[in-house]
């Protein structure tokens, strides 16, 4: 069973199913898509966990397929995963299910179908840019991401969606040029050294000189950066997430967001090692500022989904940090991160749904005490809310810690700085809590009822698994280690010695 | 005197032929047959003319021979005047092609309840007894069909010629019929006939540009065809500024018919005015032809003055891309729109025509600049007609409803034809798994590699601008609620299958080549090179 091509299956089954969802007769009313939608999401879930039960730790690129596309710009058809894709992969297929069981009424009357259409063909795009080990496919589908996702948002979501979503497609379209601009550099480059190819594996051997890899890098940088996204690109993210239904954002922040720290291992990592450390203390004091500009940010905001899209541009400073620390600690804790972000923000956004949808507004300046009326809800909010806060035993500590150690690895400073971002992080979470789920319910909340077993379904196992991971994050360590190891060697990097205390002497003055 | 008879190679032109036959035919069926039979005997004798002629591109084109060691194909024929190598059969297939498209758009007679969109009687004054007479009588005009057919003979001569006389020529067959077809709207007919008197005006202007820079070119070389004025740039230094001059002129009348700036105000009047069906047409094929004319001429008669005029070109496709881009931004009709849009993309394909590089540069399969653009004009040109063919779809009780204020809520409304358009949009604005994408890539490489990095930057700051424009006829057409208090709103009219046709080959042929591009990027590299 070598052969067969477990990656295609991976993507066709929800492209097909999203096709097979848009095109269920409406007649036949709005519950059959949905079902047809969950099952599709079920059954990619159910072949990720094939390839990831097939998938052989420590061993470069697997399951690959490899097919000439367009041969006249050198253009492969060319899948593979090693850790980071099967990680990632993963994340992908597992949350998809879930917002599909969270989100089940959202779209109710809005054409649900073309909801669950949408977002499957959204994780069809985002399966193969994990799995993309060309270039060019990359970018094709890395920017075809974008009109499921316009869609989404534009189409199923509050009031001001239109803009929202435009704006969302604006900066990142805009983003994607410029990745075009690289990604055509990329090719002149490889034309120039011999025949042009766009595989990773032939890119990561052409001589390519400073100025051309720099320029390179800053292009493909830009472009991951209004992903991830990275302070001062990341205005339309509040935006968006506010406007969006959480399920939408739960995609766009959680799987779509990390094609951004995605392609920074990958790409600026993987092609351009010199300009990767030429650029660190940019990209690093970018990161910095994300973190703490994020978080102060997310303390003043009064809309719960705002708040919550602010705590990722906090977080995708930490990831990326984390990356351009450039050790295997910070490499493997991004990896880390970029999972546990993914499920803890995954269950903050759906709780919020949950809790926006009972009590008709978003604003935290007008919902109080929901822990008396529903216990279940403020309970699971409460440890997701730890979760993106860093408490140890839940799993986001154990990543954060890593980038951390990274980070005062790379400098004290930045590591000073960096640890500001989790005390920031324990004052909005914790003081979003106080102030919406304990006081006095207000008036009129007698009728609110707590989670309903669907509800239940889609976040419980996103709780379980915050806590399951903090306690024991080792087979996620176990795939990211050597993709980092690998990575970072190709990158001409390696760990610091530890300090020997021998040393204090000649040290110390 | 000795008269030598000319030697004409009738085997390679007579797809060429066929359609000044048909064209010619087509007078004659106008003086001869009876009114009730006409329309039907001069679409069918369109058609299958440019049908012929397609068949026998495609025959010309696999009997080409193969020069340089396959280096180019094809031949030069009538005594130096006329080329028919691998990129004068490329282009003339994807006009022919377009022609077809635009014959069928012709024909449509559903949308107008049963007459053409041209002008009943084109002499009737707009507005008086003449004019209702003839639309009571329900006349029509079917001169449209030889004009048309005209037309696109001068677009296959205009990428064929080798020499100066020749192309101007072609310039003239090719633009006359043109400002005809554009006045003969049915509807709003005094916009029409201003369309089309500013188009002849405007384009009698740049050919005698044009025919002045013929003349110093002359002045120059000693001659009129390519090769010996190509010979004549290598060798001779004096007189450099007549060259230039020359040259820069001879640009005027091209760029002026490609609608690069500062030459591209016509552009807009004319698209918006002409009837639609000819503006489809006219968008996709004068394009084509001109661009074909503009690479030979560039290529292979200025090729060894390479430094004069790409920094020319430089500049002007950036201007081209920044004027198009940023206007298109402040339209309120749709005509327009596609017309400033248009011209952003000659901004883009002049981009490709800049890159061209000497054969010893380019690596092994490399994309080469004559490759880029060619598929870059096929790709256009699909979208381009596909999407004038869908605003002949959208009416309202004045026919063409062409304001964005009518455009809301189409999507709710008409989802299909809407999504249509929405894709020839994206196919517009280069968004991946769309033709549009792989054309632009193409042009950006070559313009890359040469060394263009600034307009290949202009081209990319363009392109955002650009996908704001289209992107704004999607929000209007799916996320704005058609209000009736702006007035009525536009609705699809049903087309018969000739429009749906023209529209479905084009979203076929966007998708297609968007996603499997390689066998038209293969067919477009085996072109081969100009033969000299």
């Amino acid at each position: 069973m070598s052969d067969f091509p477990w990656l295609t299956v991976l993507w066709a089954v929800p492209f097909v199913g999203a096709v097979v969802t848009a095109f269920v007769p409406r007649t036949r009313g709005e519950l059959l898509p949905k079902q047809v939608g969950l099952a599709v999401s079920v059954l990619t879930l159910a072949v990720g966990v094939a390839i990831a039960v097939q998938y052989d730790a420590g061993t470069g690129m697997q399951m690959t397929e490899t097919h000439d596309w367009i041969s006249a710009f050198g253009v492969h058809y060319a899948l593979g995963v090693d850790g980071l894709g099967l990680l990632l992969i993963l994340l992908t297929v597992a949350l998809v299910p879930v917002v599909f069981v969270a989100s089940w009424h959202e779209a109710d009357g809005r054409d649900p179908a073309s909801f669950f259409a949408w977002a499957l063909a959204l994780e069809a795009f985002a399966l193969v840019v994990f799995a993309a080990t060309d270039v060019f496919l990359f970018y094709v589908v890395f920017e075809a991401t974008l009109i499921p996702a316009y869609f989404l948002i534009g189409r199923f979501g509050r009031e001001g969606r239109a803009f929202a979503a435009l704006k969302f497609l604006m900066y990142q379209l805009g983003g994607g040029l410029v990745l075009l601009a690289a990604v055509i550099g990329l090719y002149v480059v490889s034309a120039q050294a011999g025949s042009p190819s766009y595989l990773l594996s032939d890119l990561q051997n052409v001589d390519m000189s400073q100025t051309w890899e720099r320029w390179l890098f800053v292009g493909f940088m830009i472009a991951f950066a209004v992903k991830a996204p990275l302070f001062p690109l990341h205005t339309w993210l509040a935006d968006t997430t506010e406007k969006a239904t959480p399920g939408t954002s739960v995609l766009l922040v959680c799987i779509l967001d990390k094609i951004g720290t995605f392609g920074m291992l990958r790409f600026c990592l993987g092609l351009f090692p010199e300009a990767s450390q030429w650029a660190t203390p940019v990209v690093v004091t970018l990161a910095l500022i994300s973190i703490v500009y994020g978080a102060l940010m997310a303390i003043g905001q009064d809309d719960i989904l705002r708040l919550i899209g602010l705590t990722s541009l906090s977080h995708f400073g930490f990831i990326t940090l984390g990356i351009f620390a450039l050790t295997t600690q910070g490499g493997s804790g991004s990896i880390l991160y970029m999972v546990n972000h993914g499920v803890g923000t995954a269950a903050l956004f759906l709780i919020a749904g949950f809790l926006i949808r009972r009590k008709g507004t978003s604003l935290i300046s007008e919902i109080t005490g929901v822990e008396s009326r529903a216990p279940v809800l403020a309970g699971l909010f409460l440890v997701a809310g730890l979760a993106t806060l860093g408490l140890p035993g839940l799993s986001q500590f154990v990543s954060e810690i890593m980038v951390m150690i990274a980070a005062f690895d790379y400098h004290w400073w930045v590591g000073a700085v960096s640890v500001t971002g989790t005390v920031l992080a324990a004052v909005y979470v914790l003081w979003l809590y106080q102030r919406t789920m304990t006081g006095p319910p207000t008036p009129g909340d007698a009728v609110m009822t707590d989670l309903n077993r669907r509800e239940l379904v889609a976040v419980v196992p996103l709780v379980a698994a915050l806590v399951l991971f903090g306690f024991y994050p080792m087979p996620l360590l176990n795939a990211a280690n050597p993709t980092v190891e690998s990575l970072l060697h190709h990158v001409g990097v390696s760990d610091d010695d530890p300090m020997v205390p021998v040393n204090a002497e000649e040290g110390a003055h | 005197m000795d008269f030598v008879k000319p030697t004409i190679e009738y085997s390679q032109l007579w797809p060429m032929l066929v359609v000044y036959g048909v064209a010619c035919a087509g007078v004659v069926i106008e003086a001869f047959v009876p009114r009730a039979l006409r329309f039907g005997v001069q679409t069918v004798l369109a058609a299958l003319g440019l049908v012929v002629a397609l068949g026998g591109t495609i025959w010309v084109g696999s009997n080409l021979d193969e020069l340089g060691g396959g280096v180019a194909r094809g031949a030069i024929d009538v005594e130096g005047t006329i080329v028919v190598d691998g990129p004068t059969v490329f282009l003339w297939g994807i006009i022919l092609v377009f022609a077809i498209g635009g014959v069928l758009l012709f024909a449509e007679r559903r949308l107008e309840g049963g007459v053409s969109a041209f002008a009943g009687q084109a002499a009737a004054l707009p507005g008086t007894e003449a004019e209702r007479l003839a639309s009571t009588r329900g006349l029509e005009h079917t001169e449209v069909y030889p004009l048309m057919m005209f037309a696109v003979g001068g677009m296959m001569l205009f990428p064929a010629a080798n020499d100066l006389l020749t192309l101007f020529v072609a310039l003239e067959v090719l633009s006359l019929p043109l400002y005809l077809l554009c006045g003969l709207a049915r509807r709003r007919r005094l916009l029409s006939q201003e369309a089309a008197l500013k188009y002849f005006l405007l384009g009698a202007f740049s050919s005698a540009f044009f025919a002045y820079g013929v003349a110093l070119v002359y002045g120059f070389a000693g001659s009129m065809g390519f090769a010996e004025i190509n010979e004549a740039v290598r060798n001779d230094t004096d007189n450099g500024v007549l060259l230039l001059i020359g040259l820069g002129m001879v640009s005027v009348g091209l760029l002026f018919k490609v609608g690069a700036a500062p030459f591209h105000s016509w552009t807009p009047d004319v698209y918006q005015g002409a009837p639609t069906p000819v503006t489809a047409f006219m968008a996709a094929g004068t394009k084509i032809a001109a661009f074909g004319a503009m690479l030979r001429l560039y290529y292979v008669a200025f090729g060894s003055d390479r430094w004069s005029w790409q920094p020319m070109l430089w500049v002007i496709a950036i201007l081209t891309m920044v004027v198009g881009a940023v206007l298109a931004v402040v339209q309120t009709d749709m005509k327009r729109l596609l017309a400033y849009s248009s011209v952003a993309h000659t901004g883009f394909l002049l981009t490709g025509v800049l890159g061209v590089q000497q054969a010893s540069e380019l690596s092994d399969g490399q994309v080469t600049s004559l490759q880029a653009v060619l598929f870059y004009l096929a790709t256009y040109g699909f979208a381009i007609i596909g999407a004038f063919a869908v605003v002949t779809l959208v009416r309202d009780s004045g026919g063409e409803a062409t304001t964005f204020a009518r455009w809301q809520g189409l999507g709710r409304r008409s989802p299909l034809v809407a999504g249509l358009f929405a894709f020839f949009l994206l196919s517009m604005a280069g968004i991946p798994l769309t033709a549009g994408f792989v054309g632009k890539w193409a042009v950006f490489t070559v313009a890359l590699s040469a060394g263009a990095w600034p307009v290949v930057i202009a081209a990319i700051v363009c392109s955002i601008i650009a996908v704001f424009f289209y992107v704004r006829v999607i929000v209007l057409m799916f996320f704005v609620d058609g209000d009736a208090a702006d007035g009525e709103l536009a609705v699809v009219t049903r087309p018969s299958l000739l429009t749906s046709g023209t529209i479905l080959v084009g979203v076929a042929a966007t998708l297609v080549l968007g996603i499997v591009p390689g066998p038209v990027l293969d067919l477009a590299a085996n072109a081969g090179q100009f033969v000299r």
